[in-house]
């Protein structure tokens, strides 16, 4: 038998003036099962806390229903103060008799029936309540940082600095990313090299980073605070303990042809390389695909000339699993490119631009590489067909982006700003330049800006044309870009010596794959779903992993930074804790009825249901039953209404608790 | 200031099922902003309309209720990522089976509504207990009801009969 106490609140007016707040305490207080049945003029209050505390122990009370306000409201309040009276605190509810009722109604008729109705309701509820145990989970406080970009390098900085073990995992040979490749940076024209190396040899001398390069994640298993991750070590085919970075092999290298990736195909690499000089760490690795040795077993120069004796053709793959605690993905972008089409890409190819062909039509970080100062052309803006310098040059931004019909309708973010860099950055090279600029809109949006983009149309001449481009093509040396410009209605044909594509920023390939080892939710062009677009842009849905940087959207540089420590801070704030405690409303399995049909699985968002084999004395497997892991599930109930065999049950809304209040309708 | 109220011959009684995140919390808004609406719902909180099994629909309407409301996020805004859109699709199912046991489709209404829309609230409200109470009330489910609970009652010689063997 219960006994409950019922306190009504009369929240100073707000409730009483069309609620008869006496009446429904003696109504309800008819109820079976319910010892108490008080009224109160502010339940909230110390003196009514303190009245409710008090009852709980004059009347041995096992259940609380507080008739006042909203439980968004107060639910914490009263369930503190059960729980300091020594109940525990989930035989608390509260029946929202104030936002539901007393302020949406006049009637003071009506709105005491439906008061009534309300309390009885929780009233009902309440005797099928169970008392809750909070859940903690032990954490490993070790984190995984996942890109080697600004974003991951970054986060993994912050935690590191927190005094926390981080395991950062790249996949080219070299930490740096996309930033790296940059030549300076809006808004301050600063040289992205210069503010980016520093970081990384950071990273590289960092006694609580474990940095894995020419590494990809494998696998990863586990929940919040113990994630097994396995990451797969490329072959390097070089010691990384042994190698010196003395860069004689690569001096010595008879295969000196490959088009370097890191310049974008401007310049060329030997087959054992670095993509950069101021890699990090500055170990090369072999390219298996292009070495002479690797195609035909003969040459082998390279071990000839290594003094330390570091080159080993024999490597192999190497698999190693780690317990991490967190994991923050820090894979970044990558920019469309119009000569091929990416594997499931939606976008539908540019054969109005030439689809690629005419060399002289680059995208934005092809340009990056050509005023960079470490560039192949040693930050010289020439030509990549003939290496002349460009005296007109056309910027064409939005190629890809906000480009429905091509199949992308979201704005890229960077290309506004990086254009008018890139015809900054042209002004200064060539003095004697023209710059075009075909747009759309100047989205500008940021600190300083606004400014910086006006001073690249007002200082230094740059011609901006609001209007797209219809089609390119090569006329002789020259590429005619044809367009209009709305502004004036006309139709505008350029002869132009070079022309740059903003081509769209796009989530890297195989992040679709990567989302899917993680367990976490990606949107139709495979961007990374933060967990709420506003309140919580850092977390995922999956509890315990962080998301920094590009691969959650496009982003530029600070906005990056920005989200990587904001991960960082999220990373800390749960290893700040021994354990994780969490709320208890969580689904529970009943092993005995569970057939094993796995629907609970297929519809779980959070990935949050295993597969347990249960096995007799002697280990052999009786059957299989579905297992929610506590750690993981984030409590919507979705797999109980899909249960068809009723077998799993959501603490806090158990079938028993709603059906005890249809009941009582 | 206040309107004379209307009296009518039949309240209907509505029952909502509701999600936690948005529709309860638009409904709390609709009361912070002092708008008004029919008192006729009473609101089951759920933490997401994918828990809201079709059964307590059924339930529902047994135990007295002429109109159902189901609401929670609007697609895409589901709190625990694609709740909604289970229940989106577990009810378009069951409404083919609703209207194959002659339930009107008209007494069921799902909807969407965020908790910013305290005004949408009042107005899904308020047109379903003005649709509802048009219609009448339901009798087919509470008769039924009636005529499949023993009322514990040995009122006849089987009954009595079969008691006296147990």
């Amino acid at each position: 038998m219960s006994r409950i106490g019922v306190f009504v609140c009369h929240c100073g007016e707000n409730i009483s003036r069309t609620v008869d707040v006496e009446r429904v305490a003696a109504e309800i207080g008819k109820l079976p099962g319910v010892a108490l049945a008080t009224d109160y003029k502010y339940m909230c209050s110390d003196p009514g806390q303190g009245l409710l505390k008090k009852a709980i122990a004059e009347h041995r009370l096992d259940g609380l229903v507080v008739a006042a306000c909203s439980p968004r409201m107060h639910e914490k309040t009263f369930r503190n103060a059960a729980k300091a009276a020594g109940l525990n605190p989930f035989l608390c509810e509260m029946a929202n008799i104030r936002e539901h009722c007393s302020w949406v109604h006049e009637d003071r008729e009506e709105a005491t029936a439906k008061a009534i109705d309300i309390v009885r309701l929780m009233v009902e509820r309440v005797k099928k309540d169970k008392a809750l145990q909070p859940i903690t989970v032990p954490i490993t406080k070790r984190a995984l940082v996942i890109g080697g970009g600004i974003a991951g390098i970054q986060a993994a900085l912050d935690i590191a600095d927190c005094g926390h073990q981080v395991l950062l995992v790249e996949r080219e040979p070299s930490i740096g990313g996309h930033m790296a490749q940059l030549s300076e940076t809006f808004p301050t024209l600063d040289c992205s090299q210069c503010i980016m190396t520093p970081k990384m040899v950071d990273v590289a001398n960092h006694p609580n980073i474990t940095l894995h390069t020419w590494s990809e994640i494998e696998n990863v298993d586990g929940y919040i605070g113990n994630f097994q991750v396995t990451i797969r070590k490329k072959a390097r085919s070089v010691d990384m303990d042994k190698c010196t970075g003395c860069g004689v092999c690569m001096a010595k290298c008879p295969q000196k042809k490959i088009k370097s990736t890191f310049d974008r195909g401007l310049g060329t690499r030997p087959a054992i390389y670095v993509p950069f000089p101021q890699a990090v760490p500055n170990t090369p690795v072999i390219d298996r695909e292009n070495c002479t040795y690797f195609k035909s077993g003969k040459c082998g120069v390279c071990a000839k000339v290594c003094g330390p004796g570091a080159v080993d053709y024999d490597q192999q793959d190497e698999l190693i699993t780690e317990p991490v605690g967190a994991i923050v993905v820090a894979t970044g972008f990558e920019l469309y490119t119009i000569n091929e089409k990416p594997k499931g890409s939606p976008i539908k190819g540019y054969g109005e631009f030439g689809h690629g062909t005419i060399p002289d039509v680059i995208d934005g970080m092809t340009f990056e590489r050509l005023a960079s100062a470490s560039g192949p052309t040693g930050g010289k803006i020439l030509r990549p067909s003939d290496g002349r310098e460009p005296k007109q040059v056309v910027f064409v931004q939005c190629v890809g982006s906000r480009a429905r019909e091509k199949g992308i309708s979201y704005c890229s973010k960077v290309c506004c700003m990086y254009t008018a860099k890139h015809t900054m950055l042209y002004k200064h090279k060539v003095h004697d330049g023209q710059a075009y600029v075909f747009f759309m809109d100047a989205r500008t949006p940021g600190k300083s800006y606004d400014e910086f983009w006006r001073r690249a149309v007002e200082e230094e001449e740059a011609v901006y044309i609001r209007g797209m481009v219809s089609r390119l093509y090569q006329k002789g040396d020259k590429i005619v870009v044809m367009g209009s410009d709305i502004s004036v209605g006309v139709q505008v044909e350029i002869e132009a010596d070079l022309v740059v594509l903003a081509t769209a920023v796009q989530p890297r390939q195989g992040a679709d794959a990567l989302a899917q080892k993680l367990g976490i939710s990606y949107d139709t062009y495979n961007f990374y779903s933060e967990a709420h677009a506003k309140l919580k842009p850092v977390e995922c849905a999956t509890a315990g992993i962080y998301l920094a940087g590009a691969c959650q959207g496009p982003k530029d540089i600070p906005d990056t930074v920005s989200q990587a420590s904001a991960a960082a801070a999220k990373v800390m704030t749960l290893f700040s804790r021994d354990q994780l405690e969490r709320e208890p409303i969580v689904a529970r399995v009943n092993e005995r009825n569970c057939v094993a049909c796995f629907y609970c699985k297929k519809v779980c968002p959070y990935g949050a249901v295993e597969e347990k084999e249960i096995r007799d004395r002697q280990g052999n497997l009786v059957r299989v039953v579905a297992y929610v892991n506590p750690g993981v599930c984030g409590g919507c109930g979705t797999c109980q209404a899909t249960c068809p065999s009723k077998s799993v049950e959501l603490e806090g809304y158990t079938d028993e608790q709603v059906m005890a209040m249809i009941e009582a309708l | 200031m206040h309107e004379t109220k209307e009296k009518h011959d039949f309240e209907p009684k509505i029952v909502a099922f509701v999600c936690t995140w948005c529709t309860y919390a638009g409904a709390d808004l609709a009361g912070t902003s002092r708008l008004h609406y029919p008192s006729n719902v009473r609101v089951l909180k759920f933490p997401c309309t994918g828990r809201i099994d079709p059964v307590f629909i059924l339930r529902a309407f047994q135990r007295g209720a002429d109109g159902v409301l189901v609401s929670g996020c609007h697609p895409g805004d589901c709190h625990y990522m694609a709740g909604n859109l289970h229940a989106r699709r577990r009810f378009a199912a069951f409404r083919g089976l609703l209207d194959f046991v002659g339930v009107d489709l008209n007494r069921l209404q799902f909807s969407w509504v965020s908790a910013a829309e305290g005004g949408k609230w009042v107005e899904v409200v308020t047109d379903l207990t003005e649709r509802i109470r048009a219609m009448g009330p339901m009798e087919e489910f509470k008769a039924l009801e009636t005529e499949e609970c023993w009322s514990g009652e040995l009122n006849s010689p089987e009954l009595q009969e079969a008691y006296n063997n147990i």
